[in-house]
Formats: structure tokens, C-alpha cells, sequence
């Protein structure tokens, strides 16, 4: 038995503890936002926050975040307004999609942190989520775009977006 | 050719009609009525390009009879039936513009639904299949009539509603809009009335100078979806309680099964079932690490045949030897032979490509429910119908697999998480209706990484010899250039007739040389020919195709003459262009854009090529510089003329897309086989671009008004010698060889 926070609310899963995050997510709680890529943490398909963190829940024992809080694409807004879901969708940034749950989660993960990153930062910060489709460009023009749409909501609504950690 | 469906009493039946007319003259009031109903969608508007009409047109299937480009709902829904399959390349927001722009509707009043695989929708040469950049293209009048022609008959029920002629009713923004007084009927509102009048054939199109749409960055209409997690892809399809599997499948191609010991798989908890079906062993359980660690802990016994020798050494061995013993002939302009016995030592190059693996990022996958003699597929493919002389598309190769009718079977398209020729192959549909078809309930066969990597279509490898003699001028006098590679045309065209594949579609592949015996340099003397190679990799459709390889070695070899001339590469291209003016044109474009002859920043240097393929015109320069002994491709400039242009950014992307795949390969790629099994595993060891070392990418488009062309593949081929050729200009190196390896 494994307990945990899933995009906000209590989470109890009665599976083997070894088994990654990923698929009990997919399987036991039927969140298929998040991807399966390559099952060895190379590709990024599968990123989730752990207390914010970006973790590869690929590579991540279901037992590994037994009292934490995790978050998924599905819990980061319940209508896609979130700033980063919002700058991808003016950006357009996503072909054929699949890896996009990844993208978004490790870029939410680095404006959390980094609320103006360089070009530079980006690239240290996503250049582990392969996108095969080569959206590259249009990712890092959307994180500028998030950045700057943060900005403005933290300046018209104190502690804004993703203000309460 | 009589088991192609297109018989009136097939049409009838698809609509639950009682006559047998033969529908030529398009939809009657009855039966359109009729398909109306059977969609329970108001109106659908079942209109033309032979869809309920024309000869080869089907429906052989009752389920998915009322088929149409178009939905419009009485509620003021507007839905477009996209039959193309939307893997990134922007076909679910394109087709549906194609048809906004006749229908007169906003944007934001569109939507868009994945048709059911069927043969109306078999707008490419009577398949429906994905590939080959041919959506748009193929799509091109179809999408347009079919919303010409609702429009025609919404225009007709309101001037009727309203005793005027049909001429005094402008048509606006989802609105029809009458000479008098408050006049204005929205399209739902006229669906039920437009739905009984004919069907009118050949309504106008609209001229080029009147798009609204067309020529537009129209939101793309899966993007939203695609930022939340509801985007249902295949991996993610099929009705509660799925269970999942995977299978074993001989590690050496050209290998079987002998025999198999299943209990320790069927004693780990999960793990429901162990089948064999036609590739291997399949472990049912009841999720994905349960069916991986049975499927892993099965102990089997792989008669792994004569494959099991090969390696690439052997396989570039036998390359070399086809072409010292002679290809087919492609082209032979002039006489080649003789210019070379005249000529002292041609300039000669090598070039040599290996296997690509596609690696979409979603492995494949499919799900599959047989159940009362029925098969209901949820697929990833490119590939849904195709007529059964050539195999079948997904719906056909899954009735098969199952052993049910084709009638019986329905094939729903999700959205493909990647696509790139891999998923246009219909082996991953095969194996779970087989798989269906053997256990209760709904199974979802999932390939690991390592299967997905391991057990692809591969990209031919290939072996070029080029040889060229220069006259007196530096030009090409005679241009040689002998291919060997297996063809993929082999294995697609089986055996309708008794040697067809191996002997004529084989021999003559022109996948193989596409690019090559049509090279647009002006030459007096060219001979291209191809020695096909057999080979057990099996080979398929991988992101340009032919083009991978060709434009690698028709660009990197005219580069060389270049330098053997003394010239400029780009000039020496360009002059060599004359009689091929969409060519010259994007070649031009692209060095004026990347500023070709001024200074280059210290330590780097362009390149540049130019390729047609699919109907586009694509040049490309890459600006690079080595750090380390490795690469660096830091920015890269690209002109496309696709002809006419319909979502310039998604022309864009599509450019920027196929630059990332492209030097992805050129960089990285290699599938290698050793023992006659693949080598390469996962991301680790098959490598992908990353964000920090993509290139700066700036596309210009310069659709010159010609001929449609396709987008999804064309930015591919120019990237590898654009790369290739720069390094040369800044080391002295000459790549022949890929993936790039500098020594």
C-alpha cells in the first residue's frame, strides 16, 4: 500500500511497491496524460513533479513517493490555463504531441525555480526531453512566452501562478 | 479487380437503403436522408468526390456507411471527417481548413473527427493511408467540394425558406444572410432543410484570389488537446479492464519459433496468459509490468536460420559486390561510357548509409476487441484501408488476423504519437487482432522500447559509387551513379502475380533511386542504375524514403565537383539548374537569406543543398563548427516551394521538423546488426538530437503557384549534405560516410 498526493488529492494504491510510477499512474489511476517513452529515463516522455521536482516516473518505484505530492499534466489546471499550457497553445508548440505532457511538466518545473530563465537555462533544463518532432524552437519561444505571462499575473494577482510553494 | 468493393447494392446496404439504382448521379433525397439518420447528426451532408457516388466507390460496410468529409449539426456544429491520420504533421487542422474555406465558416466554428477507416475515404489512389506528403495534395479538391458543395445547398434551403433567388443570399461566416429584414439563418438552423434537396455535382470552387482561409496560420486545431493529457493516442485507447500484453519475438529476422516453456511466466502474479500467435509468444496480464516481467521470464527456443550470420560487414560486402556486378539501368542520357574511356581517371567517390530505426516517440502499440464475431481495432496507423490486392490497410489485416469478415471489423484511428513510414507497416495491428482473437476480452499489445527499436522497418542501408568527368569548363560532362540497397517496394507489392514483387517492383523500386536517376544537374551523359539486394532486414518507408540517401550522395557528389571546378558550390549549382527553375529558385532564395559569400563567424562554415521530393522544392544551408572533433550545426537556414501554401505555419514547422529528424540521423543514426539481430536497444545507445544542440532554424516559404507538393517529408533530405557540406568547407574533410564520424 502506497500513499501519496496526485494533483492535489489523497491516493492510495495497493500495488507492488517496485512497480513505476508511470504505469500505475496510467494503469491503476487512469492518468494517461503522462507517456511512456523508453522506460529507462532517457526520453522525458514520462515526467511528473514530485514536490515539484521533475522526476521520470518511468524510473521511479510507485514506493519512492510514498508521502509526497505529485503532480501530472491533468493536475496542473482544470482548463488548460495554466501559463505554460496557455504560451504552448499561443506558441504551437505541439506536433504530433506525445511528448508534450514531459515538455510542459519540466518546463513548469524550471519556471518554478527559474521564473525568467536564459536561453542557456532552457537548454540545461529540458535538453533530457526528446521531442522527435524537432518542436525545439517553439518549446523554448513558449517557455520565454510562460515566463512572461507569469510575470504579468504575479503582478496583477499577488503570489499568482504556482505562488503557493 | 471484382473484389473491389464500389457495387450500388454495397452502397445501398451501407445506408440501410431498399433500392438498387446505381448511385452515378449523386445522393437522392431519400437516401440522403437516410444517411442523415443513420449518422443521428442532423445533417450530413454526404457530399461528393465520388463518395456516394462515381465508379470504385464502396461501402461495403454497413457500420461505417454514412461517410462524408462533413458533418453539420442542427445545434450549429460543424465537423470535418478527417480520414488522413494526424501524427504531427498538422493534417487534423488542414483539411479541415481546405473545407472551411468553401463552406464559408469561421475558424473557431470547426471541428474536427478522425474518420473510421473506410474505402470513401480512400482519396489516395483508392487507399487510405497516410504517407508518401500526399495529404494535402490528395486532399486538395475533395475537402474543397465537399464544403463547396454544402454551402451550395445551404445557400439553396434559405433562398427557399425565403422566395428569393440563391444568388441574393450571401453566405458569411456560418450565416446565410437574405435581401430582407432580419434575414439570417444560421447553418444549423438550415441543415434539416438543406438535407432534403439533391446533392448538385461540380459546384464552383471558389478562385485562388477569394481564400480567406487557405493561406492562413489557422490555430491548429489538436493543440489544445495535446496541452492538457486528453489527447487520446493509441497507447492510451480501448474500453475499461484492457488488459495488456507483450510478445516475444525472434531477435534474428528470418527467424521462428521452435518451442517454448511458459511456466515461469504463468506463475507471477499478473500475468493471466501465454499465446502463441504468428511473431513470437505474447504474455497477457493484466498491465504493463506484469506482461513485461512474464514475457521476460519466458524460456524459448528460437530457430534463428540463416540470418543469424549477418552482420554489417557481410551486408556491405554483398552491397559492394551487387554493384560491381551491374544494377538495372534507371537513366542513361547520352553515352556514358564513352566519355569515361575517352577521359583519363574520373573523379570517384564512395558513400555509404547505414539502417535507421523510425523511433517514433510513441512506440507501437495497438488494441484490439474481438468479440461475437466482431473486431473493433484502436490503432496508431497510417494505414487504415487499401483495396486486398495490395494487402489491405489496417481494417482488412486485422479481419484477417481475427478471423472475422471485413464487414465485421471497425478500425478507430487515435492519434499517433509519431508516424514517419513506421506506422503506415500494419504488423502492430495484425498481432493484436491476432492476439484478440485468441483471448476474452480487450487486450492492448504494448512493444517496450527495446521491441519497438529492435523490430522496425528499417531505412535501407545503401553503397553508392559516383564517378564524373569535368569538361574543359569544370561542368559535369558524364555523371554515373550505381545504387545497391534492398528495396522496400518488394515486400509491399506481394504476389498478385507470381514474381512480381521480387522481379518487377523489386528490381525497378524507384524508392530506391528516387532522387538519383532524376538529379536536376545538367549533364550530357548521366547513367543511374540499381542493384537490388536481398537481404532479411526488412526495410520500409522512413521520412522521405529514397530521398534519406540520394540527396545525401547527389548533393555531397555535386558539392565535390564543385570544389574539383574550383567554384563557388552554390554558383556551380545554380548554373547547373538551368532547365529545372524551381530548383534554382529556392537555391537562390536560400543563399540570399543566409547571406551566402559574406563572413562567416570565426571557426564555422556553410554548406549547402537543394532537393526535390514529394512535389516540394527544399534548399538548405547549415552553418556549423566542430568543438571537440564532434559536429555543432548552430543555425540553418530553409526555403520551401510546396507550390501553394495552406497553413504557413505549419509548413514552417513541418520544415523545422524534418531538419531536426534529418540531422538526428546524420548525427547520430546507425542501426547496426550483428548476428543477425539488431544492435542498437534504446535512447542510449540510438541516439536524439536534444534541445541544446537543435540548430537555430529560419524558413522562408516561396510557394511559386506550380504544382501542389507535399511538406511532411521534403525538409528531410537537403539537411545531411547541407551539414556534410560544411564541414567540408571548413575542415578539408569530406563526410561520405554516415553517421558523421570526423577523424
Amino acid at each position: 500500500m502506497v500513499n501519496f498526493t496526485l494533483n492535489g488529492e489523497a491516493k492510495e494504491v495497493n500495488v507492488p511497491g517496485a512497480n513505476p510510477l508511470l504505469w500505475v499512474l496510467r494503469e491503476s489511476l487512469e492518468l494517461t496524460g503522462t507517456k511512456f517513452g523508453c522506460g529507462i529515463g532517457q526520453c522525458g516522455a514520462c515526467t511528473v513533479l514530485r514536490d515539484g521536482q521533475p522526476i521520470r516516473s518511468c524510473q521511479t518505484p510507485v514506493s519512492a513517493v510514498e508521502g509526497t505530492e505529485i503532480m501530472t499534466i491533468e493536475g496542473l489546471s482544470p482548463d488548460g490555463a495554466h501559463p505554460v499550457q496557455q504560451a504552448w497553445v499561443e506558441q504551437q508548440v505541439p506536433q504530433c504531441g506525445y511528448c508534450q505532457s514531459g515538455q510542459i511538466m519540466s518546463a513548469v518545473a524550471l519556471l518554478e525555480t527559474n521564473p525568467a530563465p536564459s536561453d542557456d537555462d532552457i537548454d540545461d533544463a529540458m535538453s533530457t526531453n526528446v521531442c522527435r518532432c524537432g518542436t525545439y524552437g517553439a518549446v523554448r519561444r513558449a517557455i520565454h512566452r510562460a515566463a512572461e505571462l507569469s510575470a504579468g499575473a504575479s503582478s496583477t494577482d499577488a503570489g499568482g501562478s504556482g505562488g503557493d510553494r | 479487380m471484382s473484389e473491389l468493393p464500389g457495387d450500388a447494392a454495397g452502397v445501398d446496404e451501407a445506408i440501410g437503403g431498399d433500392t438498387q439504382e446505381a448511385p452515378t448521379k449523386g445522393v437522392s433525397r431519400r437516401r440522403f436522408i437516410k444517411i442523415g439518420v443513420v449518422a443521428g447528426a442532423g445533417l450530413t451532408l454526404g457530399v461528393t468526390y465520388k463518395v456516394m457516388s462515381g465508379p470504385g466507390m464502396p461501402a461495403t460496410d454497413a457500420t461505417f456507411a454514412p461517410n462524408a468529409f462533413l458533418r453539420i449539426d442542427s445545434d450549429g456544429s460543424i465537423t470535418v471527417m478527417v480520414g488522413q491520420s494526424e501524427m504531427g504533421q498538422g493534417v487534423s487542422t488542414s483539411l479541415p481548413q481546405l473545407v472551411a474555406e468553401e463552406l464559408d465558416v469561421a475558424w473557431d466554428q470547426v471541428a474536427f473527427a478522425f474518420a473510421p477507416a473506410h474505402p470513401a475515404y480512400g482519396v489516395a489512389g483508392g487507399m487510405q493511408v497516410t504517407g508518401g506528403s500526399t495529404s494535402v495534395v490528395q486532399a486538395w479538391r475533395p475537402m474543397r467540394e465537399a464544403g463547396a458543395t454544402a454551402r451550395w445547398m445551404l445557400r439553396e434551403a434559405a433562398a427557399q425558406q425565403w422566395g428569393v433567388s440563391a444568388d441574393q443570399v450571401q453566405m458569411r461566416e456560418g450565416l446565410a444572410i437574405g435581401p430582407g429584414a432580419g434575414q439570417r439563418l444560421s447553418y444549423g438552423e438550415l441543415a434539416s432543410a438543406a438535407a432534403t434537396l439533391d446533392v448538385p455535382k461540380d459546384v464552383p470552387l471558389k478562385d485562388p484570389s477569394d481564400f480567406r482561409l487557405i493561406g492562413t496560420s489557422a490555430p491548429r486545431l489538436d493543440v489544445p488537446a495535446k496541452t492538457t493529457g486528453e489527447a487520446v493516442f493509441g497507447i492510451d485507447a480501448g474500453p475499461p479492464d484492457t488488459r495488456v500484453a507483450l510478445v516475444a519475438r525472434c531477435p534474428v529476422f528470418g527467424g521462428s519459433l521452435r518451442s517454448f516453456d511458459a511456466s515461469a511466466a504463468l506463475a507471477m502474479d499478473g500475468v493471466d496468459e501465454v499465446v502463441e500467435i504468428e511473431s513470437g509468444v505474447a504474455v497477457v496480464g493484466s498491465g504493463y509490468v506484469a506482461a513485461k516481467a512474464g514475457r521476460d521470464a519466458l524460456v524459448i527456443e528460437w530457430d534463428e536460420g540463416e540470418g543469424a550470420a549477418l552482420n554489417d560487414a557481410e551486408i556491405s560486402r554483398i552491397m559492394e559486390e551487387a554493384v560491381r556486378e551491374g544494377g538495372k539501368s534507371k537513366r542513361n542520357d547520352g553515352d556514358v561510357d564513352a566519355v569515361f574511356a575517352a577521359a583519363g581517371d574520373p573523379i570517384q567517390a564512395t558513400y555509404r548509409l547505414p539502417y535507421l530505426a523510425h523511433a517514433t516517440m510513441e512506440p507501437m502499440n495497438c488494441t484490439a476487441w474481438v468479440r461475437d464475431g466482431r473486431c473493433t481495432v484502436w490503432a496508431p496507423t497510417q494505414f487504415q484501408t487499401a483495396p486486398s490486392i495490395i494487402g489491405g490497410g489496417s481494417l482488412q489485416v486485422a479481419a484477417d488476423a481475427a478471423g472475422v469478415g471485413v464487414d465485421d471489423t471497425e478500425v478507430h484511428t487515435t492519434f499517433l504519437g509519431g508516424g514517419f513510414g513506421r506506422r503506415a507497416e500494419r504488423d502492430f495491428v495484425r498481432e493484436a487482432a491476432e492476439l484478440a482473437g485468441k483471448v476474452d476480452g480487450p487486450v492492448k499489445v504494448i512493444w517496450s522500447r527495446e521491441d519497438d527499436m529492435q523490430h522496425d522497418f528499417y531505412r535501407p542501408a545503401s553503397y553508392h559509387e559516383c564517378r564524373a568527368v569535368l569538361d574543359a569548363d569544370g561542368m559535369p560532362d558524364a555523371w554515373r551513379h550505381d545504387i545497391a540497397c534492398q528495396s522496400i517496394l518488394q515486400r509491399l507489392v506481394p504476389g498478385w502475380v507470381p514474381g512480381f514483387g521480387a522481379n518487377l517492383a523489386g528490381r525497378s523500386d524507384p524508392t530506391s533511386t528516387e532522387g538519383a536517376s532524376d538529379q536536376p544537374y545538367h549533364a550530357p551523359n548521366v547513367r543511374v542504375s540499381y542493384a537490388k539486394v536481398d537481404l532479411p532486414i526488412p526495410v520500409g518507408f522512413w521520412r522521405s524514403v529514397g530521398h534519406t540517401h540520394t540527396a545525401f550522395v547527389v548533393e555531397s557528389f555535386i558539392d565535390e565537383l564543385a570544389h574539383a571546378a574550383g567554384r563557388d558550390p552554390f554558383e556551380y549549382r545554380r548554373d547547373l539548374l538551368g532547365d529545372h527553375p524551381r530548383h534554382r529558385a529556392v537555391l537562390e532564395a536560400v543563399a540570399e537569406a543566409s547571406g551566402w559569400g559574406s563572413a562567416v563567424p570565426e571557426g564555422r562554415a556553410r554548406g549547402i543543398a537543394v532537393a526535390e521530393s514529394f512535389g516540394s522544392y527544399v534548399a538548405e544551408v547549415a552553418e556549423v563548427s566542430v568543438e571537440n572533433g564532434t559536429p555543432r550545426v548552430h543555425n540553418v537556414w530553409c526555403v520551401i516551394d510546396c507550390g501553394t501554401v495552406v497553413n504557413p505555419a505549419i509548413v514552417q514547422a513541418q520544415m523545422e521538423s524534418g531538419i531536426v529528424y534529418g540531422l538526428t540521423a546524420a548525427l547520430y543514426g546507425r542501426i547496426s546488426i550483428e548476428g543477425g539481430r539488431v544492435v542498437q536497444s534504446n535512447f542510449h545507445d540510438y541516439k536524439m538530437l536534444s534541445m541544446r544542440d537543435a540548430p537555430r532554424v529560419e524558413v522562408l516559404l516561396r510557394p511559386s503557384g506550380d504544382r501542389l507538393g507535399g511538406v511532411g517529408e521534403p525538409g528531410v533530405p537537403p539537411i545531411a549534405p547541407a551539414v556534410t557540406n560544411a564541414l567540408f568547407a571548413l575542415t578539408g574533410e569530406r563526410v561520405r560516410d554516415l553517421p558523421i564520424a570526423l577523424s
